[in-house]
């Protein structure tokens, strides 16, 4: 005992160490918890710029302290291994921890613990922390817009119906799989616009009708998102057959096309729907505001989906072309039946990319007039009743936009699992 | 067999004639009843809106021209300053997300699903409504670091001054250009005898040191003007002197790197886990340190994987830059799309040169990426 060298950790004074190096870390996170929340310092004695670091300090000392190889306390091996393998690594983590104390609790604070969710005024907000009467009252709006409140149903049907003829896809007999591509790029389409056309849109069967100028709220987001996915991924393969295809008009126009709606920002494509599209039309005709904005994000997604499909495409080895026209198939053929399969099975990950993009990028129609989620938020922060709840109002619409998308990377990961039939 | 390659391409001119004489035509036609000329002598005319932020002298006695030059210049500018931060954030992160640490791992990972996932406009929102307009006003405001104030208007910080800037900024290109024809020596010196120059404290020692010789020679001169308070009226404070830089300006920078930054972090990932750990052994086995084996193996292809895709997102953050308008920060979009439309009422020809200002920036950066590509491609046998 009497050698003992304490900066030389080693195995055989593990008990001397653990019971130091603990102490150390504990008197870090104490000393950092009264620094912050008591306001309490206890290492006032030393100068100003060593005493705002003590926690680091004590905290380095203490992981340094237990940093014992072989102990044979599984606890502390996978500690060492994983967060304190050095002394850089354990600032590092360190750091890491006292961040999280130190801003976990306002954080709580502010979601759950000073918040309101009773009432239904402005008043009801006592707390200091969020006010979530006001999504709470607003939240109709959120989702649906300016569409009448009594017939919201409307839309609800409508989006059951369409999520029930999406998933029939699934739960096709074996013997109409084949046909499950038509069904998707061309029948659900059509099915989905008649429902909204004549459920949501209204004017007829003795439904009110209710212009497309009053939709809005998060449901505007899924039909945009919708109708833009279904229809940018059969043109993005064309334009990506059409980019490597042998004969040149085809190929160059292809190519200019793709690269044009790469090269613009998606808002001046809206600007251009807008405001320049109606000079291109025969006087007199109108085309809804809706549907501009939704042939503008076909087109725009349709040349990146386009770009990483013929990534793809680059990608199957030349033997697959020459083995298929060996067997006498021809261009159609061959592409469908052995190389698209190939090819869009190894760009799974980028068209969920592309497609996570349109979802995002959906907000910006609020540039030709149309509110969905992100809209209707702004619209409702200047409603002079409800000043001031801009930051609930953002944190509201950023968890709904990260749990879309979230799940949706997450699904296009699956996906790519399930396809990878790799040898 | 002939036809077969005729015919699609005659139907592919067709369709792309129609449509273009289709619209041609209509806009001819519609031009014609509401009694718009087309033409861009709009451009010279004065302009006569003001524009809150500009790197240029610009005020409404200027062209549209003028205003169109501002509008870009901050667009430039927006740009310039997220590809540099985000640049540093994403490889920091990148890195990060493969440390051996599993929280510094974590947190990573944590940042990159965080921020990725939120629409960008969202989030620009968010900065600019919501956090930083939790600032203190200009006359409750603190001291930052002894100089700047960071308050509701924006960041005043200390403008610099200088004197014969124009001898320091010629010092200052000497100087690069000396390094470029420095490392090139040393490169040839390497390849030849196997000798290494210490590259980087020569490159270093001149970058600083010519530049600071100007000032001891005594023709460049700096100095600082900070912000001061000032009472406009009775409520209503300012900053005079320093340098003021707009809220907007500053909401739309920390959205636009904190958004870009995820992707490049990605990139950086990508690049260095698609290194083979054979070649950290094999370049270690021949006995290179460990500073040589990232700069002279495992970097030069890290690269190779990391710039492409990473160029690909210099060119999204500058598109993005366009939201700019929805906080009314004045980019080309707000400036020229916006203002100067509702002015003229040019609709084709604005919303035209607007697209042609960001295909010529996306056409540009292709066509050097492209070249890149091609002169860093492994060439095989």
């Amino acid at each position: 005992m009497s050698n003992v060298n304490i900066l030389k950790t080693n195995n055989k004074n593990l008990p001397l160490f653990l019971t130091l190096g603990i102490a150390f870390f504990l008197l870090a996170i104490v000393d950092f918890c009264l620094n912050n929340f008591l306001n309490i310092n206890i290492t006032s004695f030393l100068p100003r710029y060593i005493n705002f670091f003590t926690p680091l300090i004590f905290g380095v000392i203490g992981l340094h302290l237990i940093r014992i190889e072989f102990t044979g306390i599984k606890i502390l091996d996978n500690l060492n291994k994983n967060i304190n393998t050095s002394n850089f690594n354990a600032i590092l983590s360190l750091s890491i921890i006292l961040l999280i104390i130190f801003a976990l609790p306002p954080l709580l604070n502010w979601f759950i613990f000073d918040a309101n969710i009773s009432g239904d005024t402005k008043e009801a907000c006592t707390g200091g922390g969020a006010c979530w009467v006001y999504i709470k009252v607003w939240f109709n709006r959120f989702m649906y817009g300016m569409y009448p409140n009594s017939e919201q149903w409307r839309i609800n049907v409508t989006f059951i119906a369409v999520l029930a003829f999406t998933a029939a896809g699934f739960f096709v007999p074996a013997k109409f799989r084949n046909y499950l591509s038509l069904y998707y790029t061309i029948l659900l389409p059509i099915i989905s616009f008649i429902l909204i056309y004549y459920l949501v849109s209204g004017g007829s069967f003795g439904l009110e009708w209710v212009e497309t100028g009053a939709w809005g709220g998060l449901s505007l987001t899924f039909m945009v998102s919708f109708f833009s996915l279904i229809f940018c991924f059969p043109l993005g393969m064309m334009l990506a057959l059409g980019r490597r295809s042998d004969l040149p008009i085809v190929k160059y126009s292809s190519l200019s096309f793709i690269e044009f709606w790469r090269g613009v920002p998606l808002i001046t494509v809206l600007f251009m729907s807008a405001v320049m599209f109606p000079m291109f039309l025969p006087d007199g005709t109108y085309i809804d505001k809706l549907i501009r904005v939704v042939v503008a994000i076909t087109l725009f997604e349709a040349a990146y989906t386009a770009e990483v499909i013929r990534g793809g495409l680059q990608a199957i080895s030349r033997g697959q072309y020459d083995a298929a026209k060996s067997l006498g198939m021809g261009y159609w053929k061959l592409h469908i039946f052995v190389i698209l399969p190939q090819a869009l099975k190894l760009v799974i990950p980028g068209i969920a990319n592309t497609f996570l993009a349109l979802v995002k990028d959906t907000p910006l129609i609020f540039v030709v007039g149309l509110l969905e989620v992100v809209g209707m938020l702004n619209l409702a922060k200047t409603n002079p009743e409800w000043l001031g709840f801009s930051m609930e109002g953002y944190v509201f619409a950023g968890i709904i936009f990260w749990i879309i998308c979230f799940s949706m990377s997450k699904y296009s990961q699956k996906l790519e699992l399930k396809y990878d039939t790799d040898r | 067999m002939k036809l077969k390659k005729i015919l699609p391409q005659l139907l592919t001119i067709l369709f792309i004639v129609l449509i273009f004489g289709f619209f041609t035509m209509n806009a001819q036609d519609n031009m014609d009843t509401r009694g718009i000329e087309f033409g861009f002598g709009f451009l010279s005319k004065e302009a006569s809106f003001d524009i809150q932020f500009s790197l240029i002298d610009y005020d409404g006695s200027h062209s549209y021209a003028r205003a169109y030059l501002v509008g870009l210049l901050n667009t430039l500018l927006v740009a310039f300053i997220g590809i540099i931060l985000a640049t540093l954030l994403g490889i920091v992160i990148g890195v990060a997300r493969l440390s051996p640490n599993y929280l510094i791992r974590k947190t990573a990972s944590f940042y990159i699903e965080f921020f990725r996932n939120i629409p960008l406009l969202l989030q620009i929102f968010f900065w600019y409504y919501a956090a930083l307009r939790a600032l203190p006003t200009p006359e409750a405001a603190t001291l930052l670091l002894g100089s700047s104030f960071m308050t509701i208007k924006g960041l005043f910080t200390p403008a610099p001054i200088w004197i014969n800037f124009d001898v320091f900024f010629t010092a200052l290109v000497i100087a690069m250009v000396l390094i470029f024809f420095f490392v090139r020596y040393s490169n040839k010196k390497q390849e030849q005898e196997g000798k290494q120059l210490p590259t980087f404290i020569i490159s270093l020692a001149i970058f600083m040191g010519l530049p600071l010789l100007t000032f001891l020679v005594g023709v460049v001169d700096l100095s600082f003007s900070f912000p001061v308070l000032r009472q406009m009226s009775l409520s209503s404070y300012t900053f005079d002197g320093g340098m003021g830089i707009p809220p907007e300006l500053i909401a739309l920078t920390l959205a636009l790197t904190l958004y870009t930054a995820t992707f490049i972090a990605e990139n950086v990932r990508a690049g260095i886990q698609g290194i083979g750990i054979g070649q950290k052994e094999a370049a270690a086995s021949i006995g290179l340190k460990r500073g040589q084996v990232l700069k002279l193996v495992i970097m030069p292809q890290a690269l190779r994987i990391i710039i492409p895709p990473t160029t690909n997102q210099y060119l999204n953050l500058t598109k993005n830059s366009s939201l700019a308008a929805a906080i009314a920060y004045p980019d080309l979009v707000l400036v020229f799309a916006g203002t100067a439309m509702m002015q003229t009422g040019k609709a084709i020809e604005i919303v035209g040169i607007t697209m042609a200002t960001y295909l010529t920036i996306s056409i540009a950066i292709s066509l050097l990426m492209n070249w890149y590509n091609q002169r860093i491609a492994i060439k095989e046998k």
